[in-house]
């Protein structure tokens, strides 16, 4: 169950909204070497509180040690350790594809079977609005690549676990795991 | 009368029970200042550099078990506090640590002796606060306090821009008190842990019931958790040997028939070997650092791990374990303990005997010249193991812990995590501070001693009688032993060819000096220096190239330990 390949996990915690424990939290990442993919925060369902996602880099060890260490600092207060299998997450994406005439159409059909919108349009450039998993952006990239992308800003995923999670075997799995950090961190 | 800032700062402080401060005024922090008069109860100890603050407080906090309290303005002040409180920090011990800062209005302008002190801290406090509004001090002081000391102690930073210790707020003397006491610490995020999980401590007692080669390894969290007897009841009651790590030394007897030393890189062979031929290691509020592991990989194969800490991200960090168990020492074994059954293990004690005799780490070379770890010999001697001994980080630092004899909890201040030299003046200070009625040894080396020396004039001037054991070898002696060992004997940066007269140095501080160069001047002149009513300096001039052994060197395992190279010649003194 313990896997040492390098693998995506998604993390979630929920901290207060004040200022500094953005710089705490990054703070915390750098000084103990963990990487960071993509990171999203934002107001949660308090007023008081922020909630941030976390998609961290690293084998079991690495995303126990990370999320111990979150919990560990006093402005965060809960830490959840979402397994990939479980969870719904999406990003938006902003692109700039540089085109004139020639190729509208082209981009307008492929962004209309990703379920993107256009939200301008110029003389030389379309923009793009998506949102989807982080596979479903980055293969719209690679197809808008091809005809010209001047830029892109993507803001992380943010990621909430499904409401019901019953079934799977992996999903039984993964739920084991996080029952083993909760031995160790809240009993 | 309404208070202001300052006021609030020293209002808290009182019904914290703080009674000493150590600090050093500048202008940021000048308005507290000139509020101490108001609080004569509150005993400010105006040390000479800022670091010294923050050590002494460190010093303080590990022998009286309350917070230790240092202050200091804003720019270097702050910046100078540092290496105490990264200190601290490491070791986990409760300090408050409170700071000027420059006047709201200009913070973010690169004013003068602005710092962004709270950015710097960050990463060496448990937590810190940057103040914006005055009527918010008694609510943060009392958070302060409540995270310095509890759960994993460590230290917490408060920094106070003029202007916010300038506010006057809506508090009144009058009823500050029924206020300070009304106010909840409400800190979703922080709830540690104290009660062990009740089926991981059935799975451990699971474990020693089925171990026959069990060791309890015993960290510094006994002595922040005050769980002594419950370790010598689980020691006793399943006749399981302890050994400690360098911070958990005296929180289990040195003499008790079960204490088997401490291990690692300059730890007791037969600590180290029997750890590796353990089939249980019971880890109780420590962390296995890296110079008890070694190699990580080769550490302790042969055993499972109960690891026992109040901080959950301890547990598996270096060592995997095999039964994880979150708490407080004292709470988790009072679980424990009735649980675990009579045994005896008289095998396994028997084999840890042979290895104590196989492996005599801790005999003295029969020679005429002066060696440093017969001086310890000497001072533990002189004083019947009854003093508090504090010590800088190096050789000396080692020879303290091998060759002092100690019983009783709390008599071993020393910086161990952040290995901070230097800590052997102002440290001793705060231990003296704390235990007024105790003799205090500060046992120094030559190198770390001139790096805070200028705290002698605070001892002086504050009559704090700390006795110094400089063991002077006119070297780094810890790095020059690293460069003989590993760099060919390349003694780069490493001697003091030119030390200062240290008995002189003493006399001019006001403080009693002696030189010592010959064994048979070591027992008197200890004597002398404890019989001075105020501190006093011994300049002991020691064999400039011993080494410490055992060595284990660092990053590998028990297969590579160095022992003293002439065991033949080696008696016990």
């Amino acid at each position: 169950m313990i896997s040492n390949t390098l693998s995506k996990h998604t993390i979630t915690a929920l901290v207060q909204d004040k200022p500094g424990v953005l710089n705490r939290i990054s703070s915390m990442f750098r000084r103990r070497g963990f990487n960071i993919s993509s990171l999203a925060v934002g107001q949660s369902e308090s007023e008081t509180l922020s909630r941030m996602t976390f998609v961290v880099d690293g084998d079991d060890k690495v995303v126990e040690q990370v999320t111990k260490h979150l919990h560990k600092l006093i402005d965060v207060i809960k830490v959840v350790d979402i397994s990939e299998e479980n969870v719904i997450s999406r990003e938006l994406a902003l692109i700039k594809v540089k085109t004139g005439a020639e190729h509208r159409d082209q981009v307008m059909q492929i962004s209309s079977m990703f379920r993107a919108n256009i939200i301008d349009v110029s003389k030389d450039f379309l923009l793009v609005e998506a949102t989807g998993d982080e596979n479903k952006i980055n293969s719209l990239i690679n197809l808008l690549r091809d005809i010209g992308i001047s830029e892109v800003m993507r803001t992380g995923s943010v990621a909430m676990n499904r409401a019901s999670n019953k079934g799977s075997k992996k999903i039984k799995q993964s739920r084991a795991s996080t029952r083993k950090w909760d031995e160790a961190a809240s009993v | 009368m309404k208070l202001n800032g300052s006021q609030l700062i020293c209002e808290s402080l009182l019904l914290e029970g703080v009674e000493s401060i150590f600090g050093l005024p500048g202008g940021a922090i000048l308005p507290l200042y000139q509020t101490l008069p108001e609080y004569p109860s509150l005993k400010h100890i105006l040390v000479r550099h800022e670091q010294g603050a923050s050590h002494a407080a460190d010093g303080f906090a590990r022998v009286s078990g309350k917070p230790g309290v240092a202050w200091a303005t804003s720019g270097p002040g702050a910046t100078n506090l540092v290496t105490g409180i990264a200190t601290a920090q490491m070791d986990s011990v409760p300090i408050v640590v409170i700071t000027g800062q420059v006047p709201r209005a200009a913070i973010g302008s690169d004013a003068f002796q602005e710092t962004d002190t709270t950015g710097i801290t960050l990463p060496v406090t448990k937590h810190n606060y940057l103040v914006m509004d005055a009527s918010e001090i008694p609510q943060i002081i009392k958070e302060a306090f409540h995270i310095a000391s509890t759960g994993r102690p460590g230290p917490v930073l408060i920094d106070v821009p003029k202007d916010v210790q300038t506010e006057e707020t809506e508090f009144d003397s009058e009823t500050f008190e029924t206020n300070y006491k009304n106010i909840k610490i409400d800190l979703p995020g922080y709830k540690p842990t104290l009660e062990g999980n009740i089926a991981q401590i059935k799975r451990a007692i699971k474990l020693i019931e089925d171990s026959q080669k069990p060791i309890i390894l015993a960290g510094h969290g006994i002595i922040f958790s005050n769980a002594y007897e419950e370790l010598k009841e689980l020691a006793e009651k399943a006749q399981i040997p302890v050994i400690t790590t360098l911070l958990g030394i005296s929180s289990f007897p040195e003499t008790h028939v079960l204490s088997a030393g401490w291990p690692g890189m300059h730890g007791m062979a037969y600590s180290s070997i029997a750890i590796e031929q353990a089939d249980l290691l019971i880890a109780l509020g420590m962390r296995f650092d890296d110079r008890i592991t070694g190699k990580p990989s080769t550490f302790a194969t042969k055993s499972k791990k109960i690891h026992v800490d109040i901080d959950p991200s301890e547990i598996s960090k270096n060592v995997k374990a095999d039964v994880p168990i979150v708490g407080d020492i004292k709470h988790v074994l009072q679980k424990l303990n009735p649980l675990v059954k009579s045994k005896s293990h008289a095998k396994w004690l028997k084999e840890i005997e042979d290895l104590k005799v196989k492996h005599p780490s801790l005999k003295i070379r029969n020679t005429e010249k002066l060696l440093p770890q017969y001086i310890i010999k000497c001072l533990d001697e002189v004083t019947k193991g009854d003093a508090i001994i504090v010590t800088g980080v190096g050789q000396h630092q080692m020879w303290a812990a091998q060759h002092y004899t100690y019983t009783e909890p709390k008599t071993l201040v020393t910086s161990g995590g952040s290995g901070a030299m230097g800590y052997e003046v102002p440290g001793a200070m705060g231990a003296q501070v704390a235990r007024p009625d105790k003799t205090v040894w500060s046992i120094a080396g030559d190198g770390g001693f001139q790096m805070t020396m200028a705290e002698l004039a605070t001892l002086v001037e504050n009559k704090i009688p700390v006795k110094f054991a400089i063991l002077n070898n006119n070297f780094l002696g810890m790095v020059r032993q690293w460069q003989e060992f590993f760099f060919n004997k390349d003694y780069v940066a490493t001697e003091y060819s030119r030390n200062p007269d240290f008995v002189k140095l003493a006399e001019a501080f006001g403080m009693l000096g002696l030189k010592v160069t010959e064994k048979k001047q070591v027992k008197s002149a200890i004597q002398k220096a404890m019989d001075y009513d105020g501190p006093a300096l011994i300049d002991f001039v020691v064999e400039e190239e011993e080494n410490v052994y055992p060595m284990i060197p660092a990053g590998q395992s028990v297969e590579n330990l160095i022992e003293e190279p002439n065991p033949e010649k080696a008696v016990s003194s």
